[in-house]
């Protein structure tokens, strides 16, 4: 049965749902437990639960994520709660020296069933170290994969998924996708929890995204489609694995590729996909692929230069709309 | 204590010395590479410690865990293998020198970046907790990692939840190169859990039956449910801090100044840029090793023979180890890719 749910809500029902059904399940972070979670998501748990499964933590990110690597060494499923993705730089060694390489270093001796959550991107004039992307740091560490929800549904999908998982996994929320709202079916089977979703289907180009930007790029779309140009819009759910086919298979069908991240340009997610899909599709492509990112700047506070920092709907629209020129005319103005 | 403690005791720190003496020799030999770290000379602490554990409850290590690891009775044989990077090693050729792991007795794992095995044992210890199980765990680290991060904001969530851990640090003095005195404010390290209501004492780290007895007694106080409890044994390696590091930063004045303490200093020779040699140190007299054999000879529990014999049957260990080692394989890229994918069971990603 499909309810109305929002995003915090939806990880909230996640999580509520998976500590009721095994009780190696708990949750610890900065003000999780009595205050509720700083985004709401852990809101009634510690009355339900107790403190020993909802632990409000000392401001130690390096600390209680290296709590949560040895719980999950003996069999617990810890699900970590950092307060934003900036944070989770001072948890990076627990993060990727221990979590990503403890099953590996021993030889496959011991499961892993970690949950980093936290949230990512871009939320409203909180500064250069509040405002950081930084999924592609994750990316490039073997033994971690990253879920990247954009919608409620999605949110409650994967919390659940990587609950489940002995994998160590970290879910990347979004700081202004907790208050949207989304129909979240609870009963409903979930797709496997790293496959793409098209979220829109179009032949004249791909626009491929993930968390807050796919949404940005099914509004693109939308005024696209007022132009005449129709647009696959595929929604990666997951940065690591990366469903290459679904990709793949879009672009067989449209031969031209926008991809749309909110983390920095360079060295960024979205260059992995570039280099990825070129790769595996070059016969494929028309055109080059092109990416519309962030810039390489330290977010400002100022919020019109910060709005200027990250690609917004209308930069979309003129991205694809140049994307989808023909050859000839691009001839023509270069 | 009783005769059968104290000759498993002896028997474990001869051989922690023969292991540790001989992957030095394969070391040179080519036989292992990477970074090693030798425990000779701090043998009391681990077979003291250890040796006071319950089978059931856990050790999270350091990166100079091979004595650890034989002390909780992992066959020299897989440990040497680790060693030498073969399939047949602990972690399956995977970790190596310091990721030695055994989870079948509880063996958490040698850690490689110094402190984060701290919160890593406070983790543990939350498992242990929150299951309301009696077992303790043993957190290894030595007097370097006591100016982590990582190791105060452990100390700090172990003391506040009362969580059931021994933090044992293992002070040989050197931070790699730097002194005690020019890496801490506070020199008495066991002072430090103070700050964190943890009962700290500091005790003699080259008498195994006083180490033995200290953990016997914190131990006890960690499995009545007391909290976390924190021993400084006072120590010293012999060797560098690594295999790549000759020890010339420890100057002629101080080890002099140390051969009060411990005989066996005596004939470390620095100004040559040596390690002392096995005959060099047997010339300098009693080492812990020695006196142990000397105190069960004159308390009546051994005689000559029996400690000769022990040490004949290290020395075959060891020996069958290094041809156990020599002869297992090389680990396979499949095996390697198993171990990543070690918990996917049957998960479907995409």
């Amino acid at each position: 049965m499909a309810e109305e749910l929002l995003y915090w809500q939806a990880l909230n029902r996640a999580m509520d749902l998976a500590m009721a059904a095994d009780e190696t399940v708990f949750t610890l972070g900065e003000d999780v437990g009595l205050y509720g979670g700083s985004y709401r998501v852990t809101e009634g748990l510690y009355a339900k639960y107790g403190e020993w499964r909802v632990r409000d933590t000392p401001i130690s990110e390096g600390g209680f994520t290296g709590l949560g690597v040895g719980a999950a060494l003996v069999g617990l499923r810890p699900v970590v709660e950092i307060m934003t993705v900036n944070f989770a730089l001072l948890a990076i060694d627990s993060i990727v020296n221990a979590a990503a390489k403890l099953p590996f270093m021993s030889g496959g001796q011991f499961s892993m069933a970690l949950v980093v959550r936290m949230p990512g991107g871009l939320a409203r004039q909180l500064g250069a170290q509040h405002s950081q992307r930084i999924e592609q740091m994750f990316m490039n560490v073997p033994g971690l994969r990253i879920a990247v929800p954009s919608t409620p549904q999605d949110a409650f999908w994967q919390l659940g998924q990587a609950i489940k998982s002995d994998e160590p996994i970290i879910l990347l929320e979004h700081e202004m996708l907790y208050f949207t709202k989304g129909s979240v079916d609870i009963d409903a089977e979930p797709p496997p929890m790293h496959r793409a979703v098209v979220r829109r289907t179009g032949a004249d180009l791909t626009i491929l995204s993930y968390s807050r930007m796919a949404l940005f790029a099914e509004q693109a779309a939308a005024e696209l489609t007022k132009e005449g140009i129709e647009a696959d819009v595929i929604d990666l759910r997951s940065l690591n694995p990366i469903d290459w086919d679904t990709c793949a298979n879009s672009l067989k069908k449209t031969h031209r590729l926008l991809i749309v991240e909110e983390d920095s340009r360079f060295a960024g997610a979205g260059a992995e996909l570039a280099a990825g899909l070129t790769e595996r599709c070059f016969s494929s492509l028309q055109v080059p692929p092109q990416r519309l990112a962030s810039l390489d700047i330290p977010t400002p506070y100022n919020g019109k230069l910060e709005a200027a920092t990250i690609p917004q709907v209308p930069d979309i629209v003129a991205a694809a709309r140049k994307l989808c020129q023909p050859a000839t005319a691009d001839a023509a103005a270069g | 204590m009783e005769r059968e403690t104290l000759h498993r005791l002896l028997r474990d720190m001869l051989l922690a010395r023969a292991f540790e003496e001989r992957a030095a020799a394969e070391y040179m030999k080519g036989n292992i590479s990477g970074f090693m770290h030798l425990y000779p000379g701090e043998e009391a602490v681990a077979a003291g410690v250890i040796n006071a554990a319950n089978p059931s409850d856990y050790i999270v290590s350091t990166y100079r865990e091979h004595v650890h690891a034989l002390v909780r009775g992992m066959p020299a044989r897989k440990v040497m293998a680790e060693l030498f990077g073969r399939a047949d090693g602990v972690s399956g050729g995977m970790g190596g020198s310091m990721h030695m792991f055994d989870r079948e007795r509880r063996f958490m794992g040698g850690y490689a970046i110094v402190g984060e095995s701290c919160p890593i044992a406070v983790g543990v210890a939350y498992g242990v907790a929150m299951r309301g199980l009696p077992d303790a765990v043993i957190c290894f680290f030595g007097d370097g990692a006591m100016n982590q991060g990582a190791f105060h904001e452990a100390l700090n969530m172990a003391g506040l939840w009362h969580l059931p851990v021994l933090f044992v640090c293992e002070n040989n003095h050197y931070a790699i190169g730097t002194e005690v005195h020019r890496h801490s404010a506070v020199p008495d390290l066991y002072k430090r859990a103070a700050a964190y209501n943890i009962p700290a004492e500091r005790v003699d780290g080259m008498d195994v039956l006083k180490v033995h007895e200290a953990t016997l007694r914190a131990l006890d106080h960690v499995h009545r449910g007391d909290g976390p409890q924190f021993i400084e044994f006072e120590t010293y390696r012999y060797r560098g801090h690594s295999m790549s590091d000759p020890g010339t930063y420890r100057p002629a004045v101080e080890v002099k100044a140390y051969q009060a303490h411990d005989p066996i200093s005596a004939a470390i020779k620095e100004f040559e840029f040596s390690y002392p040699k096995p005959e060099e140190i047997a010339e300098a007299g009693a080492d812990h090793i020695d006196r142990l054999a000397q105190h069960l000879i004159a308390a009546g529990h051994a005689h000559d023979a029996e400690v000769e014999a022990i040490k004949a049957e290290v020395k075959q260990t060891v020996e069958d180890a290094v041809q156990f080692a020599a002869t297992s394989p090389e680990p396979t890229m499949d095996a390697a890719w198993q171990a990543l994918n070690c918990n996917r069971h049957d998960e479907v990603l995409i």
